[in-house]
């Protein structure tokens, strides 16, 4: 076996014990990516000589007994809009180009200053994480590594076509309506949307900031549980963080679920649904019975309001905070300085923001001005209560709802090119969990009958990961698909 | 072109202001841990990710803040809101880095940090409240620095080092109804700031007006950026006055924005209401709302000093003052403090010395500090110095008009036997001395010696020759005693 095959929780092992060292990992991660990434392209910059630099120092401290923390050099791959100090972070935007900022977010200084992960490069993602397959990076799209003429999915799609064709054992993306369980959908990954506020957002470009939140990608539940175990807790930095106590989340993965009860939305089984995915879901729902869960029936009567509502309000708060990037700062800037600075600002935001960007402004501008505001955005909130209400009265009455994560398998790059709405309402079954801010995980179910991945997904009470990690870590004991790697090929069909 | 005619008459004149006051006694900024004492200091040299609202920054609440605003809302009678939120102003200029001002708001669903509230004034000796809308906190966008005017610098430069400062803005109700009455408004609200101990607003930039203007039954303009307190009634006379030679040419006057041009003073046109921003404010979500429990501000109420309507009334009670001169005493913190000071360190001392006390604080000392442009705490005068002014006079060994001969080296710290000595100007008591000179005065006036025949107030300009000769040190009553005596002598009178 070689070694980018490994799960991220065994190389660590490997490295402890001193089966290899840190530099002879990170080599060869490098030649898995440089061999791969033509194809594939989830990487927007890498880090060779940095990484490889951090490496050679870790594995001198480790010689010398000295601790190099949790992760002892884990390669990771890590979304290009979290920001990293004097490295490019661009958001996949041209008007970020250029741009390194001066501090690290709050989980970098975890994973990396403090635990001693080694990032090997930036992950390709939609332009300021809007879109649901990673065609909307100004870096020009990913790759699926299960077909490549197929989207990763999005906005992390870099993040979850690195791990599941082992450019990197793990990496972070983030969630703001579906952007991390998405990708790891169809790529058949594990993705971890954590409850918002359970992972701190310092750090982290806003693209709608009530929604938003970083979690783990990885192969295996037990590498999120890892990862989250250190990027999860309070920070004084995000006054959104909560300070409860974080679990020993990879501790608590083998404990039986026999007691517990499952609750299945009905709504979230309805019209759209491909017939492969709701057959392997509900094959990966017995299992969990099998293992001794009940399931209940649950009920989302404002399912069908998520969409619009979602987008509302997402639209709305990245009108507000893209309105920071006007190149006179950091970034890049027209090249064209004539006119006033108004004239100036608007050409450098229309030539530099892509069109998926500027849609969103120009709608979430719209619904905050003046006479829409009470009929969008008020009514929007009104609605994201209501929807949080679905969630409240059904996990009252189960432990986690299980569901499909995509109602489809991966759709063909450019498939919707043309149909932006068709594309949004592919986060009809992610979406209505940031609404609500409740956690929710993705996890490989098996494939459909064009070899495609399946994601299943477990959505937990407010800070229960605890609980739909242990779910999560059984299942994949159960269908025991988790180990197989993509085979970084065309589809043929 | 017809030029501005001056008019008083303000009978039909409608005023409510915008006071921002910036929290100077805030160590840290509003959102982030930066130094907010950026006056003297290098351009953009007091910053961080947040007040530069980098991408992936995040506001953190100044909980300091908070408490300082509460201190103010119980002084002003404000009903503090039990909980509350931040919005997003949104708005595009080179001073905003975000692109949006994090500020309150007291519609959409959201509220202002205190609502209602009122100051109370004196105009022409009777008292009005000016009842307040609002008072809420807000971040200072960045400095902007032009060469001159605004209007013709050739550059605009951005000081980021004020970015994120905490800004609290006071809104008055529409009811001020003069610039005079604007003035006396702002006056006891900058009183009311020094004794909350928030702001120190003798400093550069540290308060700034926005005013909203009408004549009744006319569209109202806004005048933005008066930067100081002076200025406002300045501004304000400007713009009635505009406002009224337009009505008086027959034009309609429109809801305006305007800016005070403090280099030329002159109110100018910025826009019109068509090109009003709309700032689509809604909630920061970044921020957790704000709770203020009643405990909180109890403890705040029990920390909060005595205000200064409180203080007068003490003062004319503890110290025999009259309404008046206690309403002026008590109006700087520091000056009605060292008054205190000053008569407490006494015991002997009783009215007569309380009065000649605030009598010298609010004539030759206020006067001093006006010219020189100071505080009192800026000079070192020390209370001790006016006391031991006082009981030199009082024991007569000097005369209140060298006395006010004293004053600016008092105010520098020299002690009054050190200036009596350096100027030599000790009470002349020895009446020898006092003959010889109304002997000479005598013999060389003999034209006011006979006028003091028929007119008895002649003599007060022979006893002025000799206070003259003496440079004013000769005791004026012993001096008045042996000139009618030597007058009687010589048969001058009877």
């Amino acid at each position: 076996m070689k070694l980018y095959e490994y799960m991220a929780y065994e190389l660590i092992e490997k490295i402890k014990s001193k089966e290899i060292t840190i530099e002879e990992l990170i080599y060869q991660i490098y030649e898995r990516i440089e061999k791969t990434e033509d194809k594939l392209h989830s990487f927007i910059h890498l880090s060779k000589e940095k990484a490889l630099n951090k490496a050679k120092q870790l594995d001198e401290k480790l010689n010398k007994g000295k601790p190099v923390g949790r992760l002892y050099g884990l390669p990771m791959g890590i979304k290009d809009l979290i920001c990293i100090k004097d490295s490019p972070t661009t958001c996949g935007s041209k008007i970020l180009e250029g741009y390194y900022p001066p501090y690290n977010a709050t989980v970098i200084n975890r994973l990396i200053e403090k635990e001693g992960a080694i990032c090997v490069g930036r992950t390709n993602m939609d332009e300021f994480a809007m879109g649901s397959s990673t065609e909307n990076s100004c870096y020009g799209p990913t790759y699926n590594p299960w077909d490549l003429e197929r989207v990763p999915g999005g906005s992390s799609g870099g993040s979850g076509s690195c791990v599941a064709s082992g450019q990197t054992p793990v990496s972070l993306g983030s969630d703001t309506g579906g952007s991390i369980r998405c990708p790891a959908s169809y790529c058949g990954v594990v993705g971890l949307k954590p409850t918002y506020g359970r992972v701190s957002r310092y750090g982290l470009v806003s693209y709608a900031n009530s929604l938003d939140q970083i979690g783990p990608i990885s192969r295996c539940v037990y590498d999120t549980a890892i990862l989250l175990e250190i990027i999860a807790g309070y920070d004084r930095l995000d006054s959104t963080t909560v300070d409860i106590k974080v679990d020993k989340y990879t501790e608590e993965l083998q404990n039986p679920i026999s007691k517990m009860t499952l609750g299945v939305p009905k709504e979230f089984f309805g019209e759209g649904l491909e017939k492969e995915v709701k057959n392997k879901v509900k094959g990966a729902i017995n299992k969990l019975n099998s293992l001794g869960a009940e399931t209940i029936e649950v009920s989302f009567p404002h399912l069908e309001y998520a969409i619009p509502t979602y987008y509302l309000i997402a639209m709305s708060e990245a009108s507000s905070n893209l309105a920071r990037y006007d190149g006179l700062r950091y970034g890049s800037m027209s090249g064209d300085l004539s006119g006033d600075l108004y004239e100036v600002f608007s050409r450098t935001r229309s030539e530099r923001f892509g069109s998926e960007v500027r849609r969103r402004i120009i709608l979430g501008s719209y619904t905050l001005s003046a006479g829409y505001y009470d009929m969008f955005y008020i009514k929007a909130l009104k609605v994201r209560t209501l929807i949080k209400n679905d969630f409240q009265n059904a996990l009252n009455q189960c432990d986690a709802i299980v569901c499909p994560t995509m109602p489809t398998t991966a759709f063909k790059i450019g498939e919707f090119v043309d149909d932006p709405l068709q594309m949004y309402f592919m986060d009809i079954l992610t979406c209505p969990v940031n609404l609500a801010g409740l956690p929710a995980l993705s996890i490989p179910c098996g494939f459909d009958t064009k070899d495609l991945p399946i994601g299943f997904q477990i959505i937990g009470n407010y800070f229960s990961e605890k609980i739909i990690l242990n779910i999560g870590y059984l299942l994949e004991k159960e269908l025991n698909i988790f180990r197989k790697l993509a085979p970084i090929k065309d589809g043929g069909n | 072109m017809e030029g501005i005619r001056v008019s008083s008459n303000y009978e039909d004149v409608i005023i409510g202001l915008e006071v921002h006051i910036q929290l100077t006694n805030l160590k840290t900024k509003l959102f982030c841990s930066c130094n907010a004492d950026y006056r003297g200091s290098e351009p953009n040299s007091h910053n961080c990710p947040i007040c530069l609202g980098l991408p992936g920054s995040l506001p953190v609440i100044n909980e300091r803040a908070i408490e300082f605003a509460t201190r103010l809302a119980l002084a002003l009678d404000s009903k503090i809101n039990d909980s509350m939120f931040f919005f997003r102003k949104n708005y595009f200029y080179v001073d905003l880095p975000k692109g949006f001002q994090i500020s309150q708001y007291n519609k959409a669903g959201g509220r202002a940090f205190a609502d209602r509230g009122n100051i109370t004034v004196k105009i022409n000796g009777n008292k009005k409240e000016i009842r307040l809308n609002r008072i809420h906190l807000e971040e200072d966008p960045a400095r902007l620095v032009h060469k001159g005017s605004i209007a013709t610098s050739p550059y605009t430069l951005v000081d980021y080092n004020r970015s994120g400062v905490c800004l609290i803005e006071i809104v008055s109700e529409p009811v001020i109804r003069s610039p005079e009455e604007a003035r006396e408004f702002l006056k006891q609200l900058r009183s009311i700031v020094q004794y909350t101990r928030i702001s120190n607003l003798d400093l550069t930039g540290a308060a700034r007006v926005d005013a909203n203007i009408s004549i009744k039954g006319h569209e109202r303009s806004e005048v933005k950026n008066i930067s100081s307190f002076k200025e406002v009634e300045r501004a304000l006379k400007w713009e009635i006055q505009r406002q009224r030679n337009l009505l008086k040419r027959g034009k309609k006057l429109t809801q305006e924005t305007r800016h005070w041009d403090d280099k030329r003073r002159i109110t100018i046109s910025l826009r019109t209401k068509e090109f009003e921003e709309d700032y689509r404010y809604f909630p920061e979500q970044d921020l957790v709302p704000i709770v203020i429990d009643k405990n909180f501000i109890q403890q705040v109420k029990d920390k909060l000093p005595e205000m200064p309507n409180e203080r007068s009334i003490r003062l004319q009670r503890d110290y025999n003052l009259s309404e008046f001169d206690s309403e002026n005493l008590v109006l700087d913190k520091d000056i009605a403090d060292f008054y205190e000071d000053g008569v407490n360190s006494v015991p002997s001392f009783g009215p007569n010395e309380y009065k000649q006390f605030c009598n010298w604080l609010m004539n030759d000392i206020s006067r001093h500090l006006n010219e020189q442009n100071k505080t009192i705490p800026e000079t070192k005068v020390q209370p001790k110095l006016v006391v031991d002014l006082i009981k030199h006079i009082n024991e007569g060994k000097i005369t209140t008009k060298i006395a006010k001969t004293f004053i600016s080296e008092m105010m520098n710290g020299s002690s009054i036997s050190k200036i009596i000595e350096k100027k030599g100007k000790k009470r002349i008591s020895n009446e020898e001395i006092i003959e010889g000179n109304c002997k000479e005065v005598i013999k060389e006036n003999p034209k006011i010696v006979e006028d003091c025949r028929k007119n008895p107030k002649a003599i007060e300009a022979l006893i002025g020759r000799v206070m003259g000769k003496t440079k004013g040190q000769a005791d004026p009553e012993i001096t008045r005693r042996i000139m009618f005596k030597m007058l009687k002598q010589i048969g001058i009178i009877i």
